[in-house]
């Protein structure tokens, strides 16, 4: 039997993550994330999962490495400082290959900043915030039945390419009430794990930890389950043995994780273009201003207006094609976020590489904590048309 | 149609509360598309309070209230905060022992603001013998003066909502704003 519920984002979150198969979920609490926590601190034990409130973030990612590592689909949730403090332990979860869901939802900030209030203002962090090169996969609900079925998504990617995926929320979708239903079953994608016959004393057919399939991903051995998996932040190789010095083992490796991503866009990659085929001007956005938007085209349109919307689920890896289409047909392309302009850089990247007429593009960023008013995306509709 | 309602207070009212319930009953009970939003302070009591509900037969993309098609005010500062933001015609809820009403009759006026008192906050004390569930009672008020939800819905809502134990003292709460002439 689905069930329907009239719950917050962060709550709906939680159930996704139980629905998904998490088991374990180590944290620190901290607005506008804490329900996500609450949540699960009840539902885990209900489900033989286990439930950790950890000392703070560093320890809160450290923990659910471990758990991945054990076998469990793990997560944690928390906001931009707590996010900050995790970023070491991100890029080591993504040179190690652990899958782990990271929920962030924006606040204001910098630094504590405005904890109740909703921003988009991490949108970098999440694509840059470690070091390295690395490739995320972030993805960003604008309702909070997406942020359940999100979630779903989060668990699925992150075992299948093995990575930590980001769920980078904004504190409205976090904290608003919506109806949502849980269906009986939802879709898993299982880690993949090695064979059993291959050991790494099988010289015929040796379990090698990091050595990938043909889509850039290794199956994934649990710890105690008999296999030598030697598991470091140095650059390894297949063996998964330190090899820090040879330039051409860096390479390899930095390179099969970046592509295992980069080569996979397509697949992972998530857009709702609408009206866009005769649209003069396309407005883009991901996360709460979607809701915002999709209201503004709806007004322009009713005047007359060719306006369409491009809706981004998964701000990263960026979704290169569908902009470049649109950054081709249309003459404007106005970026909504709740920052001071950060996916528009993304934009402005992507123009760059249309050949002949380029649009304009214009930014609507907002920050201090409302919402864009329907009225002051359509008012920038309307100087594109004058 | 959309109709967007807003409820107003200070921090331990329940304000967020009674939100939570109108967004229940008229999504899960009376099958409405429904958001509840809510803006809030560090604070755990005290700070302003503000809770909004839209209600819609088609699909809610914005989720704000733009301009409340009925406020609900339990206090003279949120009355005063947001009054001026009322839709011409709307609905106005107040409570008129925490409110100094002289100060608004000029909006009223002019705006032809459809007025109700609710005397939530004494109806709690006397006759439920519970100052804390004057959140409760106007939910009653809401639901019998706006006719957004059904009086069955906004029932099996607050049972869904409230702790274990407090049923009874709930739905007498809930009965006693429903009764309430509202004028």
């Amino acid at each position: 039997m689905s069930e329907e519920l009239f719950v917050q984002g962060n709550e709906a979150c939680a159930h996704g993550a139980i629905k998904a198969g998490c088991r374990f979920f180590a944290g620190y609490p901290i607005t506008p994330s804490t329900e996500v926590a609450e949540d699960l601190a009840g539902l885990l034990p209900k489900h033989g999962g286990s439930f950790l409130q950890m000392e703070d973030e560093i320890g809160a990612i450290g923990a659910i490495i471990g758990a991945s590592w054990s076998g469990l689909k793990a997560m944690t949730s928390t906001s931009g400082p707590g996010f900050s403090l995790m970023q070491e332990n991100i890029g080591y979860a993504h040179i190690t290959e652990t899958p782990l869901v990271i929920v962030d939802v924006q606040r204001g900030g910098p630094s504590t900043g405005q904890p109740t209030m909703p921003s988009q203002g991490d949108m970098m962090q999440v694509r840059w915030g470690s070091h390295g090169d690395y490739e995320p996969i972030a993805l960003s609900p604008s309702s909070v039945q997406e942020f359940f079925d999100f979630t779903v998504k989060a668990f699925n990617l992150a075992e299948k390419y093995r990575i930590p995926v980001i769920l980078a929320v904004d504190e409205v979708i976090g904290h608003m009430r919506e109806k949502i239903t849980i269906p009986d079953n939802v879709d898993i994608i299982k880690r993949m794990m090695p064979k059993e016959s291959s050991d790494q004393f099988n010289m015929d057919n040796p379990y090698l930890p990091f050595k990938s399939d043909e889509n850039g991903t290794p199956p994934m051995a649990t710890f105690g389950d008999g296999y030598n998996i030697p598991v470091t932040g140095l650059t390894h190789n297949e063996k998964g043995y330190p090899d820090s010095s040879d330039p051409k083992a860096h390479e390899n490796l930095i390179t099969r994780l970046c592509n295992k991503i980069l080569n996979n866009r397509e697949e992972i990659v998530s857009t709702h273009e609408s009206f866009c085929d005769d649209a003069d001007t396309i407005v883009i956005s991901y996360g709460a201003p979607v809701r915002s938007v999709f209201t503004a085209v709806e007004l322009a349109r009713k005047e007359g207006l060719k306006v369409g919307s491009i809706k981004i689920d998964t701000p990263w890896p960026f979704p290169e094609t569908q902009i470049f289409k649109a950054a081709e047909s249309a003459k404007n392309l106005i970026v909504v976020e709740m920052n001071l302009g950060q996916m528009v850089h993304e934009v402005e990247r992507i123009i760059g590489m249309v050949d002949g007429n380029k649009p304009n593009v214009h930014l609507i960023g907002k920050i201090g904590g409302e919402l864009h008013k329907p009225d002051e995306i359509l008012s920038k509709i309307k100087e594109g048309f004058s | 149609m959309r109709t967007e309602l807003r409820i107003a207070g200070f921090g331990g009212q329940g304000v967020i509360l009674a939100g939570i319930i109108v967004g229940k009953a008229a999504s899960l009970f009376d099958g409405i598309n429904t958001v509840q939003t809510q803006s809030y302070g560090p604070e755990t009591r005290g700070g302003a309070s503000k809770t909004e509900v839209v209600l819609c037969d088609d699909e809610i993309h914005y989720p704000k209230v733009i301009s409340p098609d009925i406020l609900v005010a339990m206090s003279h500062e949120a009355l005063i905060a947001y009054i001026s933001d009322m839709k011409d015609g709307g609905t106005l809820i107040i409570d008129p022992d925490m409110i100094n009403e002289s100060e608004i009759a000029d909006f009223v006026k002019k705006h032809n603001i459809k007025l109700h008192r609710a005397k939530v906050t004494k109806t709690a004390e006397n006759e439920i013998g519970l100052r804390i569930v004057a959140n409760i009672v106007m939910i009653g008020a809401i639901s019998k003066i706006t006719q957004v939800i059904s009086h069955d819905a906004t029932k099996e809502a607050i049972l869904d909502s409230v702790p274990p134990g407090t049923e009874k003292k709930n739905i007498q709460a809930f009965e006693a704003g429903y009764a309430m002439d509202g004028n």
